[in-house]
């Protein structure tokens, strides 16, 4: 197995407060992580972190055997983030976001129709971001991650807003993932439904991270 | 590891994608067609009123009034290519795709400058109407024309995204861009004026220095775009 994830006493400030304190994480390639913890731990700045879209202060962060001090825009190519917002414009279509999303990663078009059967918004494809609902919106981030086709794949809150069928769809992707060579690194509070998808759960108390066999302090 | 297609994708190929993302959501938004061009068609009147037609002033400042109009709707142009990057994230879903900062600033910059073509056109017909112009040097109008939309939209681009990050972003871009391309409106007037007069020759110099502003901004938005769009966050 080769490590997907090293990240080595990392310090991360948001603003002068430092959301992570020194963490130290290892995963490896097809592990599911869930990262649990309290709101303000340092959860949401992790996955930034880890997706390149955060600088660290000090500390060493390797995603995908790259050095994100070095070159994080190339080790980006290879990472997906389902954040808090869907990351699409208001004014294209389902299809539309999904299609321009996949020519920059310079995938095929045949794969924007399969996520879209995939997340199960093939009929919903031809409206525009601003005219689908809540839970599809939460769908359509998650086929604009998928289509294309990361080796890293990071959600948060991936539950939030979903219905049973998108969490149906969520959990089949999730499940999918080791077997497709993709490593999945999930925040939630939800742990009821995210932990019997996860082969590693890991909390973030802090700005630390500690595996949950760990007696950990709670804030 | 899941296999990943060799990215062959170039510099152009990326630009046209994020030029054609621009262009289709301005398309669809209509705020081109349904503001800015409203906005320069407005200040074309007003100027209209505001001076005396009967003294042939309006035929005299002509040119100075179409730049002064196009300046004003390119800071509204600019203002709403960053802002369509801010709703829902975009932003970091664009930074996420990894492209070239160099092709998401030639992207952009050629999404305004297709835009401010089409006001220009617009506007170019209402102050012909409007201000009974004749235009004599129509090649050498072209080429001011086009030399200095490239210039504008390469400035205002980099400009755009220095003031991305910003809170007061609004009202600091246009305090940050105006006297930047002061240079633009005063070569392209001048090119216009000798165009619009019948004598070109005189123009040239104007055109030539409208080019080397637009190939100097052009080459520093693809430098330095990259850096400037990350620091923006």
């Amino acid at each position: 197995m080769s490590l997907v994830v090293r990240l080595r006493s990392v310090v991360c400030l948001l603003g002068r407060f430092p959301a992570l304190a020194g963490a130290d994480l290892d995963v490896e390639a097809g592990e599911i992580v869930l990262v649990a913890g309290p709101n303000g731990a340092g959860k949401t700045t992790l996955l930034r972190l880890l997706a390149g879209l955060l600088p660290p202060y000090s500390g060493a962060v390797e995603v995908l055997g790259v050095d994100l001090a070095e070159d994080r825009i190339s080790a980006r190519r290879r990472i997906a983030l389902v954040g808090h917002e869907t990351h699409c414009y208001d004014d294209l279509t389902a299809r539309e976001n999904i299609q321009f999303f996949a020519r920059a990663a310079g995938r095929a078009a045949d794969d924007v129709d399969r996520v879209l059967d995939t997340v199960a918004l093939a009929e919903a494809a031809d409206v525009v971001h601003r005219g689908l609902s809540a839970g599809q919106r939460r769908r359509l981030a998650l086929a604009v991650a998928l289509v294309r086709s990361p080796d890293l794949l990071l959600l948060d809150e991936p539950h939030a807003g979903l219905d049973a069928t998108g969490r149906d769809v969520l959990a089949g992707v999730i499940r999918d993932a080791p077997a497709a060579g993709r490593t999945v690194v999930m925040v939630s509070h939800e742990l009821e439904i995210a932990r019997p998808l996860a082969t590693r759960e890991i909390r973030v108390v802090g700005g630390l991270i500690h595996p949950v066999t760990e007696s950990v302090p709670h804030s | 590891m899941s296999e990943h297609p060799e990215r062959t994708a170039n510099i152009w190929r990326e630009a046209a994608l994020v030029a054609g993302k621009d262009l289709r959501i301005e398309a669809r938004a209509r705020v081109a067609v349904g503001q800015i061009l409203p906005f320069g068609l407005i200040v074309i009147l007003l100027f209209a009123f505001a001076l005396d037609p009967d003294r042939g002033v309006l035929a005299r400042v002509a040119p100075g009034l179409f730049w002064v109009a196009v300046l004003l709707a390119m800071l509204l142009a600019v203002g709403r290519a960053f802002a369509i990057e801010t709703h829902h994230g975009a932003r970091d879903g664009l930074r996420m795709t990894g492209l070239d900062g160099g092709a998401i600033f030639l992207g952009k910059a050629a999404a305004i400058a297709v835009q401010l073509a089409l006001l220009e056109i617009v506007l170019g017909m209402g102050v012909i109407v409007l201000y009974g112009v004749d235009v004599h040097g129509i090649g050498v109008v072209l080429l001011t024309a086009a030399a200095a939309t490239i210039g504008l939209a390469a400035t205002g681009t980099l400009y755009g995204v220095l003031a991305a990050g910003l809170r007061m972003r609004e009202t600091l871009l246009p305090l940050l861009l105006l006297p930047v391309i002061a240079p633009v409106m005063l070569g392209a007037t001048r090119a216009f004026e000798d165009g619009l007069d019948g004598v070109p020759g005189d123009a040239w110099p104007w055109v030539g220095m409208l080019g080397v502003f637009a190939v100097i901004y052009t080459t520093i938005g693809v430098m330095a775009f990259g850096a400037l769009w990350e620091e923006a966050a």
